[in-house]
C-alpha cells in the first residue's frame, strides 16, 4: 500500500502578502544577527582567556572592512530590535491597571524607547569618559 | 502533571531581549564601530590592559557572561519559534542544534571569564 500523499499548502512567500506579515519576519530575522553579535563577543572572551596576542588578533580582526560593515548592518538591526521590542511589549507584558484602567500602549512604548535611548547614551558617554 | 520547561526558555528569551533592547545598539556601536575606527572613545578603550581588568572584576565578568548568553538565548529561542515560519518543521533535532548551542555557547563564556580569574 502507498504512502498517503496528503495535500500540503505551500507556504512560500506567505509573509509577502501583508505589510504586519513583513514586519513580523523582519522582527524576528533580528535574532539570528543578535547570535552572530553574540559569537562575535564570545570569540572576543575566549580569545582574552588565551592571553594579549590571542585578544590582540581579535581586536585587529575588529578594524577589517569587512567587520566594520558587518557591525553597520548589526548597529542598524539591532536599533530595529530596540524599536520593535518596546512596540509588542504593550502585547508581550503582563497587565498593568493603574487606577482600573490599562496602561495606554504608546505608554509602555515612549517609556521603552526612552529608557533605551539613556542606556545607551550613558554607555556612550562612560565610554568616553574612561581615562587613556 | 508535568511541568512544562517553556517558561525558562521563555523568560531567558525574554531577559536577553530586554538587555539587548535597551544595551544592544550601544554595545555594537562602542564594540564594532567606534573603538576600531577611534572615533568618540579612548584609543586604548579595549586595550589588553583594560580588558583583562574588566573581565577580572566581578561585575565586568558578570556584564560579559550576561551579554554573551542572553543574546544567545534570546536569539536561539527566537529562531527556533520561527522555523515553522520559513517552513520547516522542528523536533527534538531542531531544539537540540538551537538551545544546545545556547548552551555551549554559555559554558564557553563562563569558562573562559573563569579561566581569566579574579
Amino acid at each position: 500500500m502507498s504512502a498517503r500523499r496528503t495535500y500540503m499548502r505551500p507556504m512560500d512567500g506567505w509573509w509577502r502578502r501583508d505589510p504586519f506579515f513583513v514586519r513580523y519576519m523582519a522582527r524576528e530575522a533580528t535574532a539570528v544577527l543578535v547570535v552572530l553579535y553574540a559569537l562575535v563577543l564570545l570569540v572576543g572572551v575566549v580569545r582574552l582567556g588565551q592571553g594579549q596576542a590571542a585578544y590582540e588578533g581579535w581586536l585587529q580582526a575588529l578594524k577589517s572592512p569587512a567587520s566594520i560593515a558587518l557591525h553597520l548592518v548589526l548597529l542598524a538591526v539591532f536599533l530595529y530590535h530596540t524599536w520593535s521590542w518596546f512596540n509588542i511589549m504593550p502585547k508581550t507584558m503582563p497587565l498593568i491597571l493603574p487606577n482600573g484602567k490599562r496602561l495606554s500602549p504608546a505608554v509602555v512604548t515612549g517609556t521603552g524607547l526612552a529608557a533605551a535611548a539613556v542606556v545607551c547614551l550613558a554607555l556612550v558617554i562612560a565610554a568616553m569618559k574612561v581615562a587613556s | 502533571m508535568k511541568r512544562s520547561n517553556a517558561p525558562i526558555f521563555w523568560s531567558m528569551f525574554g531577559a536577553g531581549g530586554m538587555l539587548s533592547a535597551l544595551a544592544g545598539p550601544a554595545l555594537v556601536f562602542i564594540t564594532g564601530i567606534a573603538v576600531p575606527l577611534a572615533i568618540l572613545v579612548p584609543p586604548d578603550l579595549m586595550s589588553y590592559a583594560h580588558a583583562h581588568a574588566f573581565a577580572q572584576h566581578w561585575f565586568g565578568k558578570a556584564c560579559l557572561f550576561a551579554f554573551v548568553s542572553l543574546f544567545l538565548w534570546h536569539g536561539v529561542h527566537r529562531i527556533f519559534h520561527s522555523l515553522h515560519d520559513i517552513g520547516i518543521h522542528t523536533g527534538a533535532v531542531a531544539k537540540l542544534f538551537c538551545y544546545g548551542g545556547a548552551l555551549a555557547g554559555t559554558l564557553i563564556a563562563g569558562w573562559a571569564l573563569l579561566s581569566i580569574g579574579f
